[in-house]
């Protein structure tokens, strides 16, 4: 019980993981996320595709006109479909893929049980 | 009883792995971005090629027509190929042939023009590649028809014989 | 010409060995008590033949024969003789064959090993290992023949794509192989022993040399596609979470669990299935690591050529062998489900169980991760990409846990013991964690989880550096490896928070001054080389501790017909200076990235350190006892 806790206070932490940063900083965390069209192997940030120096660009434009980090990755999931982003959203098409793991680690708990004579 | 249950659960597993594995392997694994039909246009403003006057996109895709915006490139080779075809759409009436000039020098482009001439009625300037984005495109040469500002149809590659009688039973 | 007929042959006859050999271990099964000396002839003459074989393919490459359709798809005259042999096995066709070329090799090895163990079940492992040899021999000569022959004569090849000419990547692929076809071997084994009945003490010591052959190796393996793709891919990144690098880290962490178990194995008899489900599932990983990279079936920064119909035979052939296994382990293996010996929660055993647990969740996130997407879209047809950010948030808080139960794991002994000094053990860890805040309080990061996490690293470190000076320290091998991982995860996390880097555009004799750096582009020179044509840069790098000149390069290859960039790394023991150029279409100007990453040279050293415990272990067996 004490792990998960524990486990349940770190993703707390994690989401709380939005703190101040730059316009710069910004940009790149957002552009780390998105997938090149191009090379497709590679971050937008880490490419230098025609594609990726444009969409660079897009990416301090649209930071510069005010938008959220969300709304940028909406803006581009309507252009190009979820495949652009290396995070994948939470929603029903996802829910197997950040829950399946969750829950093997949840069923390795009740085999650890059933193996480990906890009392002494 | 508990054993049966697990081999048959396995089984199944197994079995279903196979499946969704045979089937990918009939997928392209080189993404595209669908052909996202009847989508509303983007708005944006840019200079024209030959005034150098900015326009606001409002005021290109005004009329109850069809549009077709191409966007190209001097250095682009496979828009040297698809330029035969978009000359063969310059002289139909229901149709506008919009160009959106994608990171050129202007004199390369010029010469592009002169060499196998101009169908379009108006060429928009795009020179750090913003407004593709804008478009949803992501190399060149890409295509779209519009009508009453809804994108009709998009084509990724140059255009062929096929799409161009694709693009004209559209406009009929 | 010659060489391509003599390799072709010499691989028909190998393929027919197999049924010879599998002919005479059916009938030396039961008949005698010795093994046949037949067996163990036919496997030699299988491996020469293979060998051969191997050497008709380098033989055709280094005489640029173009009449072999592998050496004209794949070589060029001009290219330089390393990578002429290199090349080789740099290719799908050759690679298969030196997979084949290891596999024969192994079998032999085996045999010639395992003198002392029980004859049948001797005899069950070489035909388990032929039957995938047969799978081997089917797929190269059927699907990827490396001896096609081409008419008419092309006058030239069409080359190797330059960014596989390249020293790490040379012996990155049979590396990697030796690790992959080691985990068969384990396969085999695994399979025959629960045939007979042999899963036990003996076993279990017998074939942890194994387990930690082919993990020395594929820990090394990777190690070296890390490295390379950290020079030459040029962003300067080591690990990105992409498909081809998931598929071998996976039987990497199924292979780390493994030996984790054998362990157990080999001073308690507990957790026999688990182990033979663990041997199984490390090849069926590797076999599926080589599904989804040679079907194509995912896409990635590393491109290979691919053909449907070989992912088709791999993927039938994976699907059998594992039918097979599940077969025989439902049919064959007795769980004794007698009165199982309890496991304390206090011992070894717990801590290994607790490693299991993590690591076959670690396993979890990254096999998901990696085959969500094509799951998706065959159900769906919706195409999403599952990147870094994915694994971080899933790996990164498991971690914790998973490195502090690391460092108290190995200090308790088997069966039932006591954990002493539980309050230094604790004022360890609380000391750990408010060092690492103070590391890392200036970075506008999230420190609270930075320095929780870079604390129980730090903890690991210190418990292992304790470790070493304890008296009676037995288990000198293990302390080592886990050292090496206490200072893989730090070195990872540091170089990640303190890494900088600025990316710019610059001309030839212009700068770019921040702060305390200046970054000048002083000279671009033009040089012809073999196959490629050179610019190399000269850049002037002055921060506030030193001053730096660097020579990224251009390279415009040849054939085929393409540009890679060359980064310079100024490699010293506290951090690298790296730079990159890139040219920009359309403009005079370069593209230059310059990076400070500190701690780099300590991921390499502290992987090589993890390799190297698994090195002793298997020099040291008498001492670790």
């Amino acid at each position: 019980m004490k792990t998960l806790k524990l486990i349940f206070i770190i993703f707390l932490i994690f989401s709380l993981n939005y703190l101040k940063a730059n316009e710069t900083d910004l940009q790149n965390k957002i552009t780390k996320n998105l997938r090149c069209l191009i090379c497709q192997g590679q971050s937008v940030y880490d490419s230098d595709s025609d594609f990726a120096i444009s969409l660079k660009l897009v990416v301090k434009k649209k930071i510069n006109d005010g938008l959220s980090e969300k709304e940028i990755y909406d803006f581009l999931t309507e252009k190009y479909g979820e495949w652009i982003l290396y995070d994948p959203k939470f929603n029903k098409n996802t829910y197997i893929l950040w829950f399946l793991p969750l829950l093997i680690f949840l069923g390795g708990a009740i085999v650890f049980k059933k193996l480990i004579n906890i009392k002494k | 009883m508990k054993n049966k249950i697990i081999i048959t659960i396995v089984i199944f597993f197994f079995t279903f792995v196979f499946l969704i594995f045979y089937q990918g392997l009939n997928n392209s694994n080189i993404y595209k971005p669908s052909n996202s039909e009847n989508k509303i246009i983007p708005k944006f403003s840019a200079y024209t090629f030959f005034e150098n006057k900015l326009v606001k996109s409002e005021n290109i895709f005004n009329q109850k027509k069809f549009y077709l915006l191409n966007i190209w490139a001097s250095w682009c080779l496979p828009c040297r190929d698809e330029h035969p075809f978009i000359m063969s759409l310059k002289e139909n009436e229901k149709l506008e042939i919009i160009g959106l000039n994608y990171k050129d020098k202007q004199k390369n482009a010029k010469s592009f023009i002169n060499n196998y001439g101009n169908p379009y009625s108006k060429i928009l300037l795009d020179k750090d590649g913003t407004k593709a984005i804008e478009w949803g495109a992501y190399g060149v040469p890409e295509t779209f028809l519009i009508f009453e500002n809804q994108i009709i149809k998009k084509y990724i590659g140059p255009l062929n014989s096929e799409s161009i009688s694709e693009i004209k039973s559209f406009i009929k | 010409m010659l060489s391509s007929v003599i390799g072709y042959y010499s691989l028909i006859f190998g393929s027919f060995i197999s049924l010879v050999i599998i002919f005479f271990s059916v009938q030396n099964f039961k008949n005698s008590k010795i093994l046949d000396s037949k067996i163990l002839l036919f496997s030699f003459l299988q491996l020469v033949l293979v060998f051969v074989s191997f050497l008709c393919l380098i033989i055709s490459f280094v005489n640029s024969d173009f009449s072999n359709e592998t050496v004209f798809n794949n070589s060029h005259t001009t290219k330089p003789l390393f990578y002429k042999i290199t090349g080789t096995w740099g290719n799908h066709e050759g690679s298969l064959l030196l997979w084949l070329l290891v596999l024969t090799l192994f079998i032999f090895i085996f045999l010639v090993k395992s003198k002392s163990q029980l004859k049948k079940y001797r005899i069950l492992t070489v035909i388990f290992q032929q039957v995938i040899i047969i799978g081997f021999f089917t797929f190269l000569i059927k699907t990827s023949n490396p001896f096609n022959y081409l008419f008419p004569i092309p006058k030239e090849g069409l080359g190797l794509n330059p960014i596989l000419q390249d020293p790490a990547l040379a012996i990155h692929p049979p590396i990697l192989y030796l690790g992959y076809v080691g985990s068969s071997i384990i396969f085999s084994s695994a399979l025959a022993a629960t045939t007979v009945n042999y899963i036990n003490n003996n076993w279990a010591s017998h074939i942890k040399s194994w387990v930690l052959t082919s993990w020395i190796f594929l820990t090394l393996g990777i190690l070296l596609g890390s490295i390379w793709a950290y020079y030459e891919l040029g962003w300067g990144g080591f690990w990105f979470w992409d498909p081809v690098e998931n598929v071998s880290l996976m039987p990497w962490l199924a292979l780390t669990t493994l030996l984790h178990c054998i362990l157990v194995l080999e001073k308690r008899s507990l957790f026999k299935s688990w182990i033979i489900i663990l041997s199984i599932a490390t090849f069926a990983l590797s076999m599926c690591g080589t599904f989804l990279v040679r079907s194509g079936i995912l896409n990635s920064v590393h491109t290979f050529a691919n053909d449907p119909e070989r992912g088709l035979f791999i993927l039938f052939f994976l699907f059998l062998l594992i039918s097979i296994s599940i077969l025989i382990f439902l049919v064959f293996h007795k769980s004794d489900n007698k009165k199982l010996s309890p496991i304390f929660f206090l011992s070894k055993e717990t801590s290994i169980v607790i490693n299991n647990w993590f690591m076959m969740y670690f396993l979890s996130v990254v096999l998901i991760g990696t085959v969500y997407p094509i799951f998706l879209e065959a159900i769906s047809s919706q195409k999403i990409s599952v990147g870094p950010p994915f694994y971080n948030k899933l790996l990164i808080p498991f971690l914790i846990p998973f490195l502090i139960f690391m460092a108290i794991g190995p200090r308790l002994r088997w069966i039932k013991s006591e954990l002493k000094d539980k309050l230094s053990l604790v004022a360890l860890l609380i000391i750990s964690v408010l060092f690492s805040f103070l590391i890392v309080r200036n970075f506008n990061t999230n420190y609270l989880l930075n320095s929780i996490l870079i604390g129980s690293a730090f903890y690991l470190f210190f418990i292992t550096v304790q470790d070493f000076f304890i008296k009676k320290n037995k288990r000198f091998s293990q302390n080592i490896a886990h050292f090496g991982f206490s200072l893989l995860i730090l070195s990872i996390l540091l170089n990640s928070i303190f890494s900088t880097e600025i990316i710019t555009n610059l001309k030839v004799g212009e700068s770019y001054i921040e702060d305390d750096l200046k970054i000048e582009f002083k000279d671009l020179d033009k040089e012809n080389k073999k196959n490629y044509i050179s610019f190399t840069g000269t850049f002037y790098i002055k921060d506030k501790s030193s001053n730096n000149i660097l020579n990224p390069e251009l390279r415009i290859y040849n054939q085929p017909n393409i540009i890679t960039s060359e980064a310079d790394i100024k490699i010293t023991l506290m951090q690298d200076n790296f730079i990159t150029i890139n040219s920009v279409k359309n403009e005079d100007y370069f593209n230059v990235r310059y990076l400070v990453k500190p701690f780099m040279l300590w991921i390499w050293i502290s992987v090589l350190l993890v390799s190297l415990g698994g090195l002793i272990s298997l020099f040291n067996k008498k001492y670790e006892k």
